[in-house]
């Protein structure tokens, strides 16, 4: 029920929503839960195992009970706390875990069957048979406990990733993060205020309390104000800051449009990576339940949380309430409340010895709150005098105290633990538990206001001068420095189930069995009943579950200690984490200077590493991609290709040892290749084994230009650096990658010579520009590079041009060599007819092979040492190795790609593997299949029969070994 | 004679326009790398001084006279911008024309360190980043060379991504001015 007078919900603002499919009415400033709790609507879910009644515990983002899924289809957000989820006009809002409803919910039967369901059940019942647990078990459980659903359909949501820097970040926006944020600004220093709520203030805003004489949230605009007209403050609301990691960085999570009905091209929400030189930890507190039997009933909640509900959004949980503490603190619901005119039926404290600070309540010292009384809602209570006696109470509401746990969360990512302090019966952060972050308020024990405002200021200004920053403590306001008294009290003595962790349904008996089974270890007690294993991370369970455990194990505390506290600290979606990381964002996108072009002629473009290359070229009538395939190797072979081998890498290297460099790079020599001239090497890692191939050419005497396969042009660069680095210092060396100034293409067959003539401004011939020369050329007046490679086999030349006439160049070479009989040719005919002359690809050097299995050893020069070369000789990689081969179908069917090869009568299994297949293509000039594989020994092989079987594909044919080179074997096309 | 086209590489991609921001293509001129051979360091700044008005400039850093500038790319690595190179440079470091291998982009208007902070890793903020400082970083999973220049902040990234580029930053220029309406 909402109370006139109080919260800060605008009044004159009805916002309109729906709750489990009824349309409501609540206010602007309202949460969900907030909104529900006026209409008097207490059950907001069911548990996750036994499916009980659950209602509101917390008024924030530690809420363990109020998860609900808001929005619907593929937008809906599942598990969002009501608590936290801000009341939006045309906000839709279901239940979760109940069926058929949250009224009448079937799978209730599971509380019924509770005596069955206890810690370690699953482990206990599941065991056997084996299979069942996949099969049937596992996607029982699931579906019968859980949490909220996926749509299953693509998130439509935008999402997003930032950077932010700063000199301080101060985390929390109440009375210690306001004034380190306050202290810190001053000096100048550049400072982030990272506040999880919608306004700073923290827990001022759920308090009725003064400052200055004032009240206190008048203190909380001013400083706010303040801070917002420096230009060195940046204020982030809605944003939590959820990990501390290494070297100062801080992940936060800000919700950006999740309390708006329309996100307007705004994120939903906003992954922060932070970079501070230094941080102020000022997170607050969370206060703790006690436990005792049925403490679970909706409307028993926190004490703090009842008075935030009352002073933050003017709603009380029902007409009559009882506070129910162990601590001063406690005493402040009791006292708000009768202020604001509810009926306080009892303030009991377990404290025999404590007084009564909330004026003319019914007080009940040394008794305790024994049992909670009702199903869907709190009915009464039952309370038991210090002898014994019992008395039953009419309550609709039910505020806990059972103290308050520094929020020591961040203090503990990255390894450290933290101290127990037996005055407040909590734990405190370890000091320089992470680098930088200093912390202050409650979130390291300081529970008064002025004590508060005293730390904060402290810790910024110390934060700051800590960077060089200078500057005074600000002035420290007049506040409340109640102290904060307690005795420790986690559970009542008595039968039933008394609840630790609502989330995931852990009682104290399931601790202590935990414990009688020895589960000893905090963390095999977390793992054995699921306690803090939830959602909510055991925000308000942890501490009591642990402490039940120390008593139950006759230990203390500290000697007990902490499970591990780990990011996030609040849930984080996956899609902020990875937010434009989506389809096409995983990765850029490489486009070659003809890819326009090539699209617009109808070539289905396949990625190559981030590039993206066209498979073939369709034509009239080719209905199957081999038809178009065919036809490309064929044209290239009788006619003219023309192919965009931009993508390959090309490095351009120059200086006095370039020669002395790629000598040592290279397997073989190149200190004596002649300016205009271009060889063919090969790379080793420094394991001995193939990195990659390439040609280099000399430009001219200090002058060169390495190309790389595509796959590998990043690793070469790098590679390149490594060496240069690491071992030729001394070497006058510079290259760069010149991969992206130069569009370049293949042009080849027989015609190629002719094409290539009808466009350069001065023409070539054979004796000028033999196999394997190099040199510049002009085209319509442009520069370029001409280069007489061949990688297809034919008569064939590279022609470069700067990449701005990519597409201009292209478009001339395929109308020129359609004029021909000729035409482009994509990836699938480019494969082909290397296969055909036994060129090798990664396909091939695919990281496992050594230069003696690809039958180059002899390009391991002997005259010169390498890179890779002294490994490359060891024993087992120079013979009964798997050696390069080519093959060919004897039988029906055809050749296999990742096939095996097994002896012809041998039984195709593992131990008889002789090779595998590596590269297969259809060669329309041999009029069969043609494949390269590695055979054990297979170079002494050729001729031989072999059994090839792909057992995943369901091949098995019988093929023969062959040399490598089937195409052409000695040559003379390429020559000329 | 055949004559080709030129295309430049954000080629029917640009300008861009999102509110108080603009993403347009820059037409540069010449893009040169210069990577002193041993020993020549000194040299090359002054024979760059001499030819060009600029210095080799200082690790993130920019040197600037008039319509050219010389900007560090890297370890003993530098690009000038606009002119051709003197043909002298090239005894004392290697000269390599960088000239169609990089999209190049200015992002100008309120907000564009914004616009980047949801991309790059790097403070680009004023104080942080102010008049004639540049970066090699990365943005989103490209790597890019930034600087800033009087009408805004200029981006340099391989010419085969000027695609993913654009989409990139019109993307978080959106989303940018998303959250100034919101303000």
């Amino acid at each position: 029920m909402r109370i006139d007078g109080k919260g800060r919900v605008d009044r004159t603002r009805p916002v309109t929503y729906s709750f489990d499919g009824v349309t409501r009415t609540g206010l602007a400033g309202d949460t969900l839960a907030s909104a529900l709790m006026a209409e008097g609507e207490l059950l907001l879910g069911r548990s996750f195992k036994y499916h009980r009644p659950r209602g509101v515990l917390t008024a924030g983002s530690e809420e363990p009970n109020a998860l609900v899924t808001v929005r619907t289809g593929a937008q809906a957000d599942p598990n969002t706390r009501a608590t936290v989820q801000e009341l939006y006009e045309g906000l839709t809002a279901v239940s979760q875990n109940r069926w058929p409803s949250l009224d009448f919910d079937l799978l209730a039967v599971n509380n019924l069957a509770a005596p069955f369901l206890g810690a370690g059940f699953y482990y206990k019942t599941f065991m056997w048979p084996k299979a069942f647990w996949e099969k049937l078990y596992e996607p029982m459980i699931r579906r019968a406990a859980g949490l909220g659903a996926l749509s299953g359909a693509h998130d439509p949501d935008r999402y997003e990733r930032a950077f932010a820097f700063c000199d301080v970040l101060v985390i929390g926006g109440g009375p210690a993060g306001l004034m380190a944020a306050w202290a810190a600004a001053k000096t100048g220093a550049d400072v982030i205020l990272c506040c999880e709520e919608p306004e700073p203030g923290g827990r001022l805003l759920s308090e009725d309390e003064q400052i200055e004489g004032r009240p206190a949230l008048d203190w909380v605009q001013e400083t706010v104000a303040l801070l917002a007209t420096r230009d060195n403050v940046r204020i982030m609301t809605r944003t939590t800051v959820t990990g501390a990691f290494d070297q100062g960085t801080y992940g936060a999570l800000e919700r950006v449009a999740g309390h708006l009905p329309e996100a307007d091209g705004l994120p939903l929400e906003c992954f922060w990576r932070i970079a501070a030189r230094r941080a102020v930890l000022a997170a607050g507190a969370l206060e703790r339940h006690v436990a005792f039997r049925d403490n679970d009933r909706p409307g028993v909640m926190m004490a703090g949380a009842m008075r935030a509900y009352l002073h933050r959004w003017g709603v009380v949980p029902g007409q009559s309430v009882a506070v129910f503490g162990n601590n001063d603190d406690a005493h402040r619901t009791a006292r708000d409340m009768a202020h604001a005119g509810v009926d306080v039926v009892a303030l009991i404290d377990s404290r025999h010895d404590a007084e009564n600070r909330a004026g003319d309540v019914p007080f009940y010292p040394g008794w305790q709150v024994a049992r909670a009384h009702g199903g869907k809602a709190l009915e009464a209570i039952t309370l038991r005098a210090p002898n014994g006696r019992h008395e039953k109470l009419a309550v609709q509401g039910l505020g806990v105290s059972g103290g308050w746990n520094p929020s020591v969360h961040l203090t503990c990512h990255t390894g450290a633990r933290p101290v127990w302090r037996d005055d407040i019966a909590a734990f405190v952060p370890r000091d320089g538990a992470v680098p930088g972050l200093s912390v202050a308020g409650a979130a390291r024990g300081t529970f008064d206001t002025s004590g508060c405002l005293r730390d904060g200021a402290e810790a910024g200004l110390e934060a700051a001068q800590a960077l060089g920053f200078s500057g005074a403590l600000p002035h420290l306001p007049q506040a409340d420095a109640s102290p904060y008294r307690l005795r420790r009290l986690w559970a009542v003595a008595g039968k039933g189930r008394a609840w630790l962790d609502f989330q995931n349904d852990v009682t104290v008996k399931d601790v202590k069995q935990a414990a009688a089974e020895n589960y000893v270890s905090v963390e095999h007690m977390k793992r054995y009943t699921t306690q803090g294993m939830a959602t909510d991370q055991g925000k308000s369970s942890n501490v009591a579950a642990l402490a039940i455990l120390a008593d139950a194990t006759g230990r203390d505390i500290p000697e007990t200690g902490t499970t591990t506290f780990r990011p996030p600290y609040s849930p984080v979606a996956i899609a902020a984490l990875g937010a434009g990381a989506q389809g096409m964002g995983f990765a850029p996108q490489r486009f070659t200077t003809s890819h326009k072009a090539s699209v617009a002629m109808g070539a289905p473009m396949i990625e190559a590493g981030l590039w993206y290359r066209p498979s073939y070229f369709p034509r009239k009538g080719e209905t199957h991609w081999r038809h178009s395939c065919d036809r490309e190797v064929t044209m290239v072979r009788e006619a003219v290709g023309i192919c965009d081998v931009s993508t390959l890498g090309k490095i351009d290297l120059q200086g006095r040892d370039v020669g002395a460099f790629l000598d040592f790079v290279y397997t073989n020599t190149f200190s004596t290749l002649k300016p205009g001239r271009v060889r063919y090497g090969l790379m080793l890692r420094e394991d001995g084994h193939v990195m990659d191939d390439g040609t280099t050419a000399r430009l001219s005497d200090k002058h060169w230009v390495m190309t790389t396969t595509t796959a590998a042009a990043g690793e070469v660069m790098r590679h390149l650096d490594w060496v240069k680095q690491a071992f030729c210092r001394e070497m006058d060396v510079r290259f760069i990658s010149v991969t992206e100034q130069w569009a370049q293409f293949a042009v080849a067959g027989p015609n190629s010579r002719a094409l290539l003539n009808g466009l350069l401004d001065s023409p070539v011939d054979d004796e000028s520009f033999p196999f394997m020369q190099c040199g510049p050329v002009t085209v319509g007046g442009v520069e370029a590079r001409l280069f007489r490679i061949s990688f297809s086999g034919e008569y064939a030349y590279e022609l470069a041009v700067p990449a701005r006439y990519g597409a201009s160049l292209f478009d001339l070479l395929v109308a020129r060599a359609e004029g021909m009989g000729g035409g482009a040719y994509g990836m699938e005919a480019l494969n082909v007819l290397r296969i055909e002359k036994g060129h090798i690809t990664h396909s091939e050097i695919h990281g496992r092979v050594t230069a003696f299995d690809i039958g180059f050893a002899r390009m391991v020069s002997g005259k010169k040492d390498c890179i890779g070369k002294a490994l490359a000789a060891r024993p087992g990689l120079n013979e009964d190795r798997e050696e390069l081969v080519g093959l060919r179908p004897v039988s029906a069917g055809h050749l296999i790609a990742g096939g095996h090869l097994f002896g012809e009568g041998a039984e195709p299994v593992s131990a008889n593997d002789q090779g595998y297949v590596t590269s297969v293509g259809y060669s329309p000039a041999m009029g069969c299949d043609l494949g390269l594989g590695f055979l054990r020994n297979g170079r002494a092989r050729h001729g031989e029969k072999l059994r090839l079987v792909d057992h995943l594909r369901g091949v098995d044919i019988v093929v023969q070994v062959t040399d490598p080179v089937a195409f052409d074997p000695e040559g003379g096309r390429l020559r000329g | 004679m055949v004559e080709l086209n030129a295309l430049s590489a954000c080629d029917g991609l640009l300008p861009v326009e999102h509110g108080r921001l603009t993403l347009r293509e820059e037409t540069l001129g010449a893009i040169t790398s210069l990577a002193p051979f041993k020993g020549q360091g000194k040299a090359l700044s002054a024979a760059l001084q001499a030819a060009h008005g600029v210095g080799f400039p200082a690790p993130n850093r920019m040197e600037v006279s008039g319509d050219v500038a010389c900007v560090w790319t890297g370890r003993d690595q530098a690009f000038l911008l606009g002119p051709q190179p003197d043909a002298g440079l090239g005894a004392m470091a290697a000269v390599t024309d960088q000239s169609d291998a990089w999209a190049v982009v200015l992002l100008s208007g309120e907000g564009a360190e914004d616009v980047l902070a949801r991309l790059v890793p790097v403070d680009l903020r004023p104080a942080a980043f102010p008049l004639h400082a540049a970066v090699r970083t990365e943005l989103g999973h490209m790597a890019v060379s930034i600087m800033r220049i009087e009408a805004g902040l200029r981006i340099m990234a391989f010419r085969s991504m000027a695609a993913t580029l654009v989409h990139e930053l019109s993307d978080a220029m959106a989303a940018v001015e998303a959250r100034r309406r919101l303000s």
